[in-house]
């Protein structure tokens, strides 16, 4: 938050710079995936669809596959940046 | 009477309208075309051909509709609707947004961009209602046309640059689609727009394929909208998002479901885009990048071709066009206010425009299909069909992308526009309009989502599907819930990549560097090749020159006037040394 008396527009202050409200926040998004894992557990996995993991192992695949997706994807990404990365103005010049 | 009119000849008499209209009237105008022309499409035309003309013994049906062309009609007067009220205030003043007094949302030339997108939505319906291929080739072109306006309104030296590869790209490919659509007249002697496939293995079918392929973003043929979107107005880009690459997904859900290669051309569409939307800064560019990816979730249920896939891939262009439209809108509303698009730009205005950040976080729930959302009633349809056609390895891909869209358009986005690091921008709100038009399309993204049956009564194939059972709800939540903790930790073990300014190389540097390349480099080579062959020509002529100037030259042994004396002593020389020889 900003002191500056000289400022004439008065310094706005969101939710994100209240840490105890962040710290809420992401407790509850913890607790949303946990309840997640537990409802699974509790809900069986019958399914009105057809489902490649029927009748096999499918037991957290979901939760596995989704956290599992986006570390490989960062984990490709930046390798594929340090072969891609030009200046930005690669095409402009000449 | 208006319902034998084709829908585009509306939007073209419109565009006339707000090409002589001012102010007040012009916003009307704009407004209350896309509205009359949904209306009628709504209540006053059914399925059949309407129009038909015999042309040089080909019959041209300019105005055939069914459920497929149909469905696609409303949208795009939705999306019409939708984009010219978010650009009602164009022309009204310059912008908080312009940076150094430069206006990058085109505004004043504001007719211009009502006029282009005017004909643009007119040019997409004729597509869309085309019955015969000549048609539909004389509204591809339009479409090209028309957009590339949008382009170079922002009237930048990137934009003209942008929009003329954009045309020369949209062009090509018109010369295919009319170059596959001959060669199939010649050899079915009709010209009208059905089934291709690609079972008779004719060329034609694949040149159509190709045809339809670059518009729709195909893989090598995709930088055009990575190039043109983020180089657009905010409000042009909005336009361009709706249209062009809809109408390739008409064209092939028309001509070619159930064509195998689709499939995995659509599945490598969902999954190469998503390591590029990691990286890139621009976040128009990175929409660009979703747009592709989705686009490949509609491709490849076009290839798996069962009724359910089919539906699933028209549902899903509908539901994108909205939830697409939703976003570029709101990083449009941030570019209006702020001039800027770039993730290392922005950040943290969420505290002064907090109806804009709502509604960009509706987008992204919408385009990563949460529960409610348009795309968990729409994208699911296509991945229970590529199970239920035992495409294993395809689904698995798509469930990747799927993550990989949360990953870029429904946590990126919001988060690099909206949150992250406080940019110190306290950009306000932007006009009312642009509120009004994103409020319309996000309400319309839960509408589709809570409200799916409805909408599926409009689908073209029979197919059952209820999207609300507990174990794809729970599902979906896991992966999406436990995808966004994996951003969580990514970001706070620092894994995650920091914003770059900066361009990564993709397909578009064949057609920027490696072309150019080539010709200056064949023009360097042939270049000094005619130089040495021209120089030892050259050196070849003169010394034959100077031998025959020896020989024959003015003092030359040959040229030389001999005394008559000489002559009488050589031939006595002569007869004596024949003398000799015969005694």
């Amino acid at each position: 938050m900003s002191h500056d008396h000289d400022h004439a527009v008065k310094e706005p202050i969101g939710w994100m710079d209240k840490p105890d409200f962040v710290k809420r926040l992401f407790l509850f998004f913890y607790v949303l995936c946990g309840l997640l894992i537990v409802a699974e557990l509790v809900l069986g996995t019958e399914t009105a669809h057809p489902h490649p993991m029927e009748e096999r192992v499918r037991f957290f695949l979901y939760p596995l596959y989704g956290f599992a997706s986006f570390w490989f994807l960062v984990l490709i990404a930046k390798p594929m940046r340090k072969l891609l990365i030009r200046s930005e103005d690669y095409y402009d010049a000449e | 009477m208006l319902s034998s009119l084709p829908p585009f000849v509306l939007f073209f008499v419109g565009a006339l309208a707000v090409a002589v209209t001012r102010g007040t009237l012009r916003k009307a105008l704009v407004l209350a075309i896309p509205v009359i022309g949904g209306l009628n499409l709504w209540f006053g035309v059914e399925a059949g051909v309407h129009l038909q003309i015999e042309l040089l013994g080909y019959t041209l049906t300019p105005y055939r509709a069914d459920k497929l062309s149909l469905l696609f009609g409303y949208l795009f007067h939705v999306a019409a609707f939708l984009g010219f009220l978010y650009a009602l205030h164009l022309g009204d003043g310059t912008p908080d947004g312009a940076v150094d007094g430069v206006d990058h949302t085109g505004g004043d030339r504001a007719g211009l961009q009502h006029v282009s997108a005017m004909l643009y939505a007119g040019s997409a319906l004729g597509a869309v209602f085309a019955g015969d291929f000549i048609t539909l080739f004389v509204f591809w072109e339009l479409l090209a046309v028309t957009s590339a306006f949008l382009i170079w309104a922002r009237a930048s030296e990137r934009s003209y640059a942008t929009g003329f590869r954009y045309l020369i790209i949209h062009v090509v490919s018109g010369v295919l689609l009319l170059s596959g659509a001959l060669m199939l007249a010649h050899e079915t002697g009709s010209v009208a727009f059905e089934h291709i496939g690609l079972e008779s293995g004719s060329p034609a079918g694949w040149l159509l394929l190709i045809a339809f392929g670059i518009k729709a973003g195909f893989p090598l043929a995709h930088n055009w909208i990575t190039e043109a979107y983020p180089e657009s107005t905010p409000t042009g880009t909005v336009f361009l998002s709706a249209f062009t690459t809809k109408v390739a997904v008409y064209a092939l859900a028309r001509g070619f479901a159930g064509a195998e290669p689709l499939i995995y051309i659509g599945t490598a569409m969902t999954f190469f885009p998503i390591f590029y939307a990691v990286l890139e800064n621009d976040l128009r560019r990175v929409l660009g990048y979703s747009m592709i990816n989705q686009i490949g979730f509609m491709v490849a249920g076009i290839g798996i071709g069962t009724g359910l896939a089919v539906n699933g891939a028209v549902a899903h262009a509908f539901a994108d066009v909205i939830f697409k439209g939703l976003l570029f809108m709101s990083v449009g509303a941030v570019m209006t206010m702020t001039g800027r698009t770039k993730g290392t730009d922005l950040g943290g205005l969420y505290k002064t425009m907090p109806f804009t950040a709502t509604l960009c976080i509706v987008g992204a729930m919408a385009i990563s299909a949460f529960p409610l959302f348009s795309a968990f009633v729409t994208k699911s349809m296509i991945m229970v069909a590529a199970i239920e056609e035992h495409h294993y390895i395809v689904w698995a891909f798509m469930l990747f992308a799927s993550a990989g869209v949360l990953e870029h358009a429904g946590i990126k986005i919001p988060f690099f526009a909206f949150f992250a690091h406080d940019s110190g921008i306290r950009a306000k709100e932007p006009p009312k309009n642009m509120l009004a038009a994103m409020s319309i399309g996000a309400v319309l993204c839960v509408l589709i989502g809570v409200f799916p049956s409805q909408f599926y009564s409009l689908l073209p194939m029979d197919a059952e599907y209820h999207p609300y059972d507990t174990t794809h709800v729970l599902t979906q939540l896991q992966l999406l819930c436990f995808g966004a903790l994996g951003f969580i930790t990514l970001m706070k073990s620092g894994v995650y990549p920091d914003e770059k300014r900066a361009v990564h190389i993709d397909a578009e540097i064949l057609y920027r560097k490696l072309g150019p390349w080539i010709v200056r480099t064949t023009g360097s080579v042939v270049g000094r090749v005619d130089v040495y062959v021209r120089s030892s020509v050259m050196e070849l002529v003169k010394s034959l020159l100077a031998l025959t100037g020896r020989w024959h030259g003015s003092m030359g042994p040959l040229a030389r006037s001999w005394p008559s004396g000489s002559m009488v002593l050589w031939v006595a020389i002569l007869l004596a040394a024949y003398l000799l020889f015969y005694l």
